[in-house]
C-alpha cells in the first residue's frame, strides 16, 4: 500500500507538506470508509423530532439499524424512539410500494396521532418509481397534518446531501405557526440534538442571559415549536455541517440572520454565549448576565480540571469525528486538559474547515479527511497517541491498539457540551487515558 | 391487517452474508450498493461483538446506479487488494444492486477476463435482495454460495462440514471442542469464532486473524458427511453439497438442551462410527443433575422466545424440557415452518402460539403482564420487558445493552449448563426480589 492512490490528497502533515487538502469527495469505492450515506444525514437531523412520525420507506435494513440508536432525549412524546418501515418485499418491489406506503402512513397516523410525518425514501424508492410526493400529498390532506417527503435515497450524493434534504423537510414546517408572542430578545438553536439533555443545558444558559430560545432544531425537537421558528430574531448554527443550509433559507425567506457557535469546550462554549449577547447589545444587561454566568460556571469548572491535568498533561490525542467545527473545539478543550492533538480529522470537512485545523493544530500533526480504519491506525501507531475520540466504528481500532476511546457521536449517553460537558468530558477522558489495563497489556507472560 | 413494521424482529438479508463471510481466513466482506448499507451493518454488529469489523462498499452514486455498477466493483475489488491484500473477498448484493439487476456473476466474469493472468483473491458472491428474506437467511445463503463457488471433489476423507447458523463465537468454539474429542476432522463454516472474539494485537490487523482458510473449505467435496444445523430453511447452507455432490446430508434443530444434544451426539456417534465420548457423557449427567436439582424454581413457569427461527424452535424444546412453558414462539421471519416444527418437536405444542414475520410492536400486542415469567431473545426486546416489569434472558444477536455477547453459550450439553444456570438464577432472583423477607438463603 500505503494509501489508496486516489486518496494520496485527502492526508496531509502539517509543517511537511504543501497545504492544499483535497476533501469533498465521494467515497472512494472499496475504501471502507467511516462514512454513511444521503439517508443517514436526513436521519441524523429530524431523528430528534419526538412529536413526528419518520416512516422509512424502502426494505426493512436501513430501519431497523437506525432504531432507538441516538442519546436524543425528549421531555415529552417519544414516537422518534420507534422505528417505522414500509418494510417492501418483492411483492412491492415488482409492481410499486406506493399503495403500502399510502397504508402505512394511514394506520400510523391514526394510530400515534403525529403531529407531522417525515417520509424517508431509501435507495430503491426512485428506482421501482414510487411517486412519494404525491402519496404525501395525499396523505396530508387527508389528515390534515404537514406529510413531508424526504428524498434520501442512499447513493444519490453524500451525508450531507441528505442533511440538505432534512433542512428542506424542516422549512417547510417553518412559517406556519403563531408568532405573536415572541420576544424580541429570542434565538433558535440549529444544530443541536439534545444528546444526554444538553440542549436543555444549553437553553438553560441562555434564559438565565435573558435570551428566549423559539425552537431548538431538533434536540427535544417539537412540530409546532418549530413551526414558530420564524419569529427568533437570530439562528444560532451549532453543526454547521448539517444545519447552515437551513439557516441560508431562513436568513433569504426570513431575513434572520445567523452566527455559527461550537458548544463543546470551554472558550467555545463561553464564545457562543458572547455572541449572541453581541447581537442583543441594545439589550446591555444581557451582555452583563452573561459575564456572570460564566464567571460562575468557570469558578465551579476550572479547580475541578486541575486535577484532571495533573494525571493528563503530556498525552497525545487522535480525532477522527463527523464535522470539522467539533473537531476545532476538541482541540482546545484537550488543551485545557494538558493533552496534544497528534491526529485531526473528519468525515465531512470543506477546504475553509482544513485550514482552520491547521492553523489550530501543532506542527507534525496529521490532518485527514474521509479516513478509514487502516489508515487511522497507522496514524495512531506512528504519532503513539494515548486517546482516541471518535464514533463507534473508531472504538475497535482503539481498543485492539490499546488506547483509551471516548465516543464523541451521536450514540453518546453522556452530555459533553457546556461547561458541566466540559467537566464530563474531562472525566470520560481521564478514565480512558488512565485505565490500567495499559500497562497490563505491555506485561509479558 | 397490519400494513407498516413498527420496530422490526429482523435484520436485512445482506448483514448475515457479511457474518457468514466472516469465517472465512482472510476474508474481506464487500457490499454492492450504497456506502450506507455497508456503514450501518459494520455499526450494528461491531456495537455487538466490540470487535474491528471492515465491510467494504463499492459506493454506488447516481451515475452507477444508471449506468450499473460494474466499475465500481472492478476500483472496490482493486482497492481491497492493494489496501488489504486479503485472501478472499465475499460480495452481497443489496437491494439496490437486485433492483436495478445488476447480474453479478456476469460482472465478476469480465472483471477476472480484464484481470488477466495475476493471481487474484478467491472471490465468491451471493445474491441477498433485502426485501426478500432476513439476515439469517443472508447468512445461510452466503454459506451455500461459498460453497458452491469452491466445492470441488478429490479424494473422499473423513470430513465432517457443519453450518451452525448465527450462533456465538464461544459456541463455534464448543463445536470445535466436540469434534476434537471425537477426533474428528471438521470443516466448520462460517467459523467467526476468532474474527468476532479475538485477543489484544501488537499492531493493527488489516483482517481479524482467525476463519477457515479458503484451501480448506475447497475441500468440502471430499466430505464424509454434513450438518446443517436448521430444519427451517429450504436453501443455502450445505445443500449444494448434498443436492449436487451427493453427500450425506443432515438437517437438525441447534443442539440446545438434553434432547436436541442427544439428536446431535447421536448423529455423530453413527457418521463417526465412534462410540459418544466419556466427556459428553459426563457434562450430559451434569446437566440433567442441574435440571433435577432446580426443578422446582422452572416447572410451570412461562416464557416468551423471540428471534431468528431457527433458535426460537430449539430453545422452546429446551425451555419445555425443564418444564417451563414457552407460551409464545416469535419469529421476524416469514417462515411457515417454524409452527410445524414446533409440532413435531414438543410434547405439548398446543400450550404454545407460534407467530411468524412479526415486529416488536406486535410482540408487545400479544403479551400482557402475567403472561410470562421472562422473555429469552436479544436486546431489541428490553423495552418490553421493562413494560411487563419482567427479566430479559439476553441470548442470540444482537446483545447491544449486556457484555461479552460473543461469549454467551447456547449450545450442547455444555453450553446449556450455562444456560440454564442463567435461568433458573434469574428466576430464583425473582422470587428473591418479591419477597418482602429478603431471604439470603433460597
Ligand atoms: S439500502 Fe437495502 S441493503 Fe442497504 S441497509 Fe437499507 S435495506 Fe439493507
Amino acid at each position: 500500500m500505503d494509501y489508496i492512490a486516489a486518496r494520496q490528497g485527502q492526508i496531509l502533515v502539517k509543517g511537511k507538506d504543501n497545504f492544499n487538502i483535497s476533501c469533498e469527495k465521494k467515497s472512494e469505492a472499496g475504501s471502507v470508509s467511516q462514512r454513511a450515506c444521503v439517508f443517514c444525514g436526513s436521519r441524523v437531523v429530524l431523528y430528534p423530532v419526538a412529536d413526528a412520525l419518520h416512516l422509512v420507506h424502502g426494505p426493512i435494513g436501513c430501519a431497523v439499524y437506525t432504531w432507538d440508536i441516538r442519546g436524543a432525549l425528549s421531555s415529552g412524546p417519544e414516537l422518534h424512539r420507534n422505528s417505522f418501515s414500509t418494510d417492501l418485499r418483492e411483492k412491492q418491489v415488482i409492481y410499486g410500494g406506493e399503495k403500502k406506503l399510502y397504508e402505512s402512513l394511514i394506520e400510523l397516523i391514526d394510530r400515534h396521532e403525529p403531529k407531522a410525518a417525515f417520509v424517508y425514501s431509501t435507495c430503491i424508492i426512485g428506482i421501482i418509481g414510487d411517486d412519494v410526493n404525491a402519496v404525501c400529498k395525499k396523505v396530508s390532506q387527508e389528515k390534515g397534518i404537514p406529510v413531508l417527503p424526504v428524498h434520501s435515497e442512499g447513493f444519490k450524493g453524500t451525508k450531507k446531501d441528505g442533511y440538505k434534504a432534512a433542512c428542506e423537510a424542516l422549512f417547510s414546517l417553518i412559517g406556519h405557526g403563531n408568532i405573536d408572542n415572541v420576544s424580541p430578545v429570542s434565538i433558535n438553536i440549529l444544530g443541536e440534538f439534545n444528546l444526554a439533555g444538553e440542549a436543555w443545558m444549553i437553553q438553560e444558559y441562555y434564559k438565565r442571559m435573558g435570551v428566549e430560545v423559539v425552537a431548538v432544531m431538533t434536540g427535544d425537537g417539537r412540530v409546532e415549536r418549530i413551526a414558530r421558528s420564524h419569529g427568533a430574531v437570530l439562528n444560532v448554527v451549532q453543526c454547521s455541517g448539517s444545519m447552515t443550509y437551513l439557516a441560508e433559507l431562513m436568513k433569504e425567506k426570513y431575513g434572520i440572520p445567523y452566527i455559527r457557535v461550537s458548544y463543546f469546550g470551554i472558550e467555545d462554549m463561553a464564545e457562543a454565549l458572547y455572541d449572541v449577547a453581541e447581537h442583543f447589545s441594545d439589550y446591555p444587561e444581557i451582555r452583563q448576565k452573561t459575564e456572570e454566568l460564566v464567571a460562575d460556571e468557570l469558578s465551579e469548572l476550572l479547580p475541578q480540571l486541575t486535577a484532571f491535568r495533573n494525571d493528563l498533561e503530556g498525552k497525545k490525542a487522535a480525532i477522527y469525528v463527523g464535522g470539522a467545527f467539533k473537531a476545532f473545539s476538541l482541540i482546545k478543550a484537550l488543551k485545557h486538559l494538558g493533552m496534544t492533538v497528534v491526529i485531526a480529522g473528519s468525515q465531512t470537512g470543506n477546504k475553509k474547515d482544513y485550514e482552520m485545523l491547521q492553523d489550530l493544530c501543532e506542527p507534525g500533526t496529521i490532518i485527514v479527511d474521509d479516513s478509514n480504519p487502516l489508515e487511522l491506525s497507522k496514524f495512531v501507531k506512528e504519532t503513539g497517541a494515548d486517546l482516541f475520540i471518535g464514533g463507534v466504528k473508531e472504538r475497535p481500532i482503539a481498543m485492539k491498539m490499546g488506547l483509551g476511546f471516548v465516543d464523541h457521536n451521536h450514540e453518546r449517553k453522556i452530555a459533553l457540551a457546556g461547561f458541566k460537558g466540559m467537566y464530563n468530558f474531562a472525566v470520560e477522558v481521564h478514565a480512558s487515558v488512565m485505565s490500567p489495563i495499559w500497562n497490563l497489556r505491555k506485561e509479558v507472560l | 391487517m397490519k400494513t407498516a413494521t413498527q420496530n422490526a424482529c429482523k435484520l436485512c438479508t445482506p448483514l448475515g452474508a457479511c457474518l457468514a463471510f466472516k469465517g472465512v481466513e482472510g476474508c474481506i466482506p464487500l457490499l454492492h450498493g450504497s456506502q450506507g448499507c455497508a456503514t450501518y451493518m459494520r455499526r450494528y454488529t461491531i456495537s455487538h461483538y466490540r470487535e474491528p469489523i471492515d465491510i467494504a462498499s463499492t459506493s454506488f452514486t447516481e451515475d452507477t446506479a444508471i449506468f450499473g455498477g460494474g466499475r465500481n466493483l472492478t476500483t472496490a475489488i482493486n482497492n481491497l487488494i492493494s489496501q488489504y491484500n486479503p485472501q478472499a473477498i465475499g460480495i452481497a448484493s443489496t437491494c439496490l444492486t437486485e433492483t436495478i439487476g445488476e447480474d453479478m456473476n456476469l460482472l465478476l466474469s469480465e472483471f477476472r477476463k480484464q484481470h488477466g493472468e495475476n493471481p487474484l483473491p478467491t472471490l465468491f458472491n451471493v445474491s441477498t435482495p433485502s426485501y426478500r428474506g432476513t439476515h439469517a437467511d443472508g447468512y445461510w445463503a452466503a454459506i451455500g454460495a461459498i460453497l458452491s463457488s469452491l466445492a470441488k471433489q478429490e479424494f473422499p476423507r473423513n470430513l465432517g462440514v457443519i453450518t451452525p447458523g448465527l450462533v456465538s463465537p464461544e459456541d463455534l468454539r464448543q463445536l470445535k471442542k466436540v469434534f476434537k474429542v471425537y477426533d474428528y476432522p471438521l470443516l466448520l463454516m462460517g467459523d467467526y469464532s476468532e474474527t468476532l472474539d479475538g485477543g489484544v494485537w501488537e499492531s493493527y490487523k488489516k483482517i481479524s486473524p482467525g476463519g477457515v482458510p479458503v484451501e480448506q473449505i475447497s475441500q468440502a467435496g471430499d466430505a464424509s458427511f454434513c450438518i446443517d444445523f436448521t430444519t427451517l430453511t429450504q436453501n443455502g447452507g450445505t445443500k449444494y453439497l448434498g443436492d449436487n455432490l451427493n453427500k450425506q446430508r443432515f438437517t437438525i434443530p441447534m443442539p440446545i438442551g438434553v434432547q436436541l444434544s442427544d439428536r446431535f451426539h447421536r448423529l455423530m456417534r453413527k457418521l463417526t462410527g465412534k462410540e459418544i465420548p466419556e466427556e459428553f457423557v459426563v457434562m450430559r449427567n451434569r446437566l440433567l443433575d442441574a435440571y433435577t436439582d432446580a426443578h422446582k424454581y422452572t416447572f410451570g413457569k412461562k416464557a416468551v422466545v423471540y428471534g431468528e427461527a431457527e433458535l426460537v424452535l430449539s430453545m422452546a424444546v429446551f425451555l419445555e424440557e425443564i418444564g417451563i412453558v414457552p407460551v409464545l414462539c416469535a419469529t421476524g421471519s416469514d417462515t411457515k415452518l417454524l409452527k410445524a416444527e414446533i409440532e413435531q418437536n414438543l410434547k405439548h405444542p398446543e400450550k404454545v402460539q407460534v407467530e411468524v414475520d412479526l415486529d416488536f410492536d406486535d410482540l408487545t400486542s400479544l403479551v400482557h403482564k402475567g403472561d410470562a415469567d421472562f422473555l429469552i431473545g436479544n436486546s431489541k426486546g428490553y423495552k418490553l420487558s421493562k413494560a411487563l416489569d419482567i427479566p430479559l434472558i439476553r441470548i442470540g444477536f444482537p446483545i447491544h445493552d449486556r457484555f461479552g455477547a460473543a461469549r454467551v453459550k447456547h449450545i450442547d450439553y455444555e453450553g446449556s449448563l450455562t444456560l440454564f444456570d442463567r435461568v433458573v438464577n434469574t428466576l430464583i432472583e425473582i422470587k428473591q426480589n418479591t419477597s418482602e423477607i429478603g431471604y439470603t438463603y433460597i
